[in-house]
């Protein structure tokens, strides 16, 4: 395991775990890595119904970053998490470099942020009017961004596609570019059933996390590497860690059984199957 | 940090199952739920084989069965593979519960006339409420509406809660034909309604909301969308309700409902 890597091995994924408050209801949030949906400077109000659709051993989505913006997270979720005792992880998405910089150097700033995770990879990009990251330099060029406004030694995850091409080369560079470690990875590009496109998420795309995370630790060994794909057991958990993962990130899961996370996390730290 | 109000996950037992029309009754051991029901509130409950989204069922009376204390009963419209699935689980079949989930259903502090209604698998959300509504003294009117009888539940078991019963039947199998919300004007009138609770498809909730709302009555309506986690986690289930400053949100149905005021929901946004 990378010495690099200081947060705890079972994660809360972007997305999935809702403001924590819902979550709460089922899991001890005190001490746990909570990941934030993705927040934008504006509020968004997502896209319509239907946002989600269920396939085999799978969900693809479409909720159009529905966030309620920095200022009313910074006024009312942030703090109610850090009184949780959650360990808060704010995930940030922008439509330019200047945005991203604007997000990270105000959360810089806001008590309680135990770090950041860059989404350089929701599965419409062109559609929300984000900045696109397809080239590994683009996606290098936002972390950079985030770095020099969050300069501390708190971590700057960034979250990738499950691209097995190109997820050594945007490896690679996000790490260069500054990265604490990189997050393996986001939903697949999908379409919903009308053909909105949306994101794949569950068991079903397992496996492409798991080339993607093996192919990444086996080249880049000093590389923190958190796998997210269809974690849902800890046998899920033990296979991503035994493929050089530090850490996983429960994110589907939650919204099958919203105690998975509290599960992996006491089975692991049990040592049990 | 839970308390008693919040809801729980828990591995439940199907103890019993039984044919009503064209539906499933399930009576469910999920312990700890039955002493947290409200009515209004529901259950999200897995259906395997990797179907990861779960399926969403009001809770339909909660009972003591012998020595597993007070159970659930749901009703189940196999119109799906989830549902189908579990109108066809054998008695002891484990089940994934979680609930009960959402706002329930608002009770008024006076003894006023309140008319419920339920149409199809949803008049299931009402028979407790109208329990629950006679406790309190409210003369309570029960509407129950569906396609055809196959599809209507049991009026002989609504007969024990209300004062008055009205059936509705689409095809006139059975009671008043048509659709209930042609009949909705006259029924509130008779029944002179203060409060109108309902549940059921779209349109028959905002004839609901808009036949209150003309006689100066307050309205619930218990609106259903397809649910993925239920628990509020996923943000899948956006409806369009104005706040209390008036301005129109993409709530979630599943914790900021599924109760809402008739009056408040933005019903040509709701998609």
């Amino acid at each position: 395991m990378s010495l690099a890597w200081r947060g705890g091995r079972v994660m809360v994924a972007s997305g999935c775990g809702g403001t924590g408050r819902e979550l709460a209801a089922y899991a001890d949030l005190a001490g746990l890595d909570f990941v934030t949906r993705s927040i934008t400077l504006d509020p968004r109000p997502g896209s319509p119904g239907p946002r989600i659709a269920e396939t085999p051993s799978g969900l693809v989505n479409a909720i159009g970053l529905q966030n309620p913006g920095l200022e009313h997270f910074l006024a009312t979720e942030l703090p109610w998490l850090v009184r949780a005792g959650a360990r808060v992880h704010v995930s940030i998405v922008g439509s330019t470099l200047g945005e991203h910089a604007d997000l990270a150097r105000r959360l810089s700033r806001a008590p309680g942020v135990s770090g950041l995770e860059v989404n350089l990879s929701a599965p419409d990009q062109a559609g929300e009017g984000l900045f696109e990251t397809r080239e590994p330099f683009h996606a290098a060029s936002v972390v950079a961004a985030v770095r020099r406004e969050f300069s501390d030694d708190r971590p700057v995850l960034a979250k990738l596609r499950l691209d097995p091409s190109r997820a050594v080369e945007t490896s690679r560079l996000v790490h260069e570019a500054g990265a604490t470690a990189v997050v393996l990875g986001n939903a697949l590009s999908a379409a919903m059933p009308d053909g909105r496109p949306g994101g794949l998420t569950g068991p079903a795309v397992a496996p492409v996390a798991l080339r993607c995370v093996r192919d990444v630790c086996a080249v880049l060994p000093d590389l923190p590497v958190v796998a997210a794909g269809g974690v849902a057991s800890p046998d899920d958990a033990r296979r991503f860690l035994a493929a050089g993962a530090v850490a996983v990130q429960v994110g589907t899961a939650l919204l099958h059984d919203p105690t998975t996370v509290a599960r992996i996390a006491e089975a692991l730290s049990r040592g049990e199957t | 940090m839970t308390e008693a109000r919040d809801p729980l996950h828990v591995d439940g037992e199907l103890l019993a199952t039984k044919k009503q029309g064209a539906y499933r009754l399930l009576t469910i051991a999920a312990p700890g739920i039955p002493q947290r029901f409200r009515a209004g509130t529901f259950v999200a409950v897995s259906t395997g084989e990797g179907r990861l989204a779960r399926r969403a069922l009001w809770i339909h009376r909660v009972k003591e069965t012998g020595a597993y204390g007070p159970t659930l009963d749901v009703v189940v419209d196999p119109t799906g593979p989830g549902t189908t699935w579990l109108a066809t689980r054998p008695v002891g079949t484990r089940l994934a519960v979680t609930g009960p989930l959402g706002r329930p259903f608002a009770l008024p502090r006076e003894p006023v006339s309140c008319v419920l209604v339920g149409e199809g698998h949803s008049a299931a959300a009402m028979f407790p409420l109208a329990e629950g509504l006679r406790e309190r003294s409210c003369p309570v009117t029960l509407v129950v509406a569906a396609a055809d009888e196959a599809h209507l539940l049991s009026a002989l078991e609504a007969r024990r809660s209300a004062r008055a019963v009205t059936v509705v039947t689409a095809d006139g199998s059975v009671g008043m034909r048509g659709q209930v919300a042609h009949h909705l004007p006259g029924i509130l009138e008779r029944a002179d309604a203060d409060v109108v609770y309902a549940a059921g498809p779209d349109a028959t909730l905002r004839a609901a909301a808009a036949a209150a709302e003309s006689r100066g009555a307050w309205s619930q309506v218990a609106l259903e969308r397809p649910l993925t986690c239920g628990t509020g986690l996923c943000q899948g289930c956006p409806v369009p309700v104005a706040g209390e400053d008036g301005i129109v949100r993409l709530v979630r149905d599943c914790i900021d409902g599924p109760v809402f005021r008739g009056d408040r929901v933005a019903w040509g946004a709701l998609a």
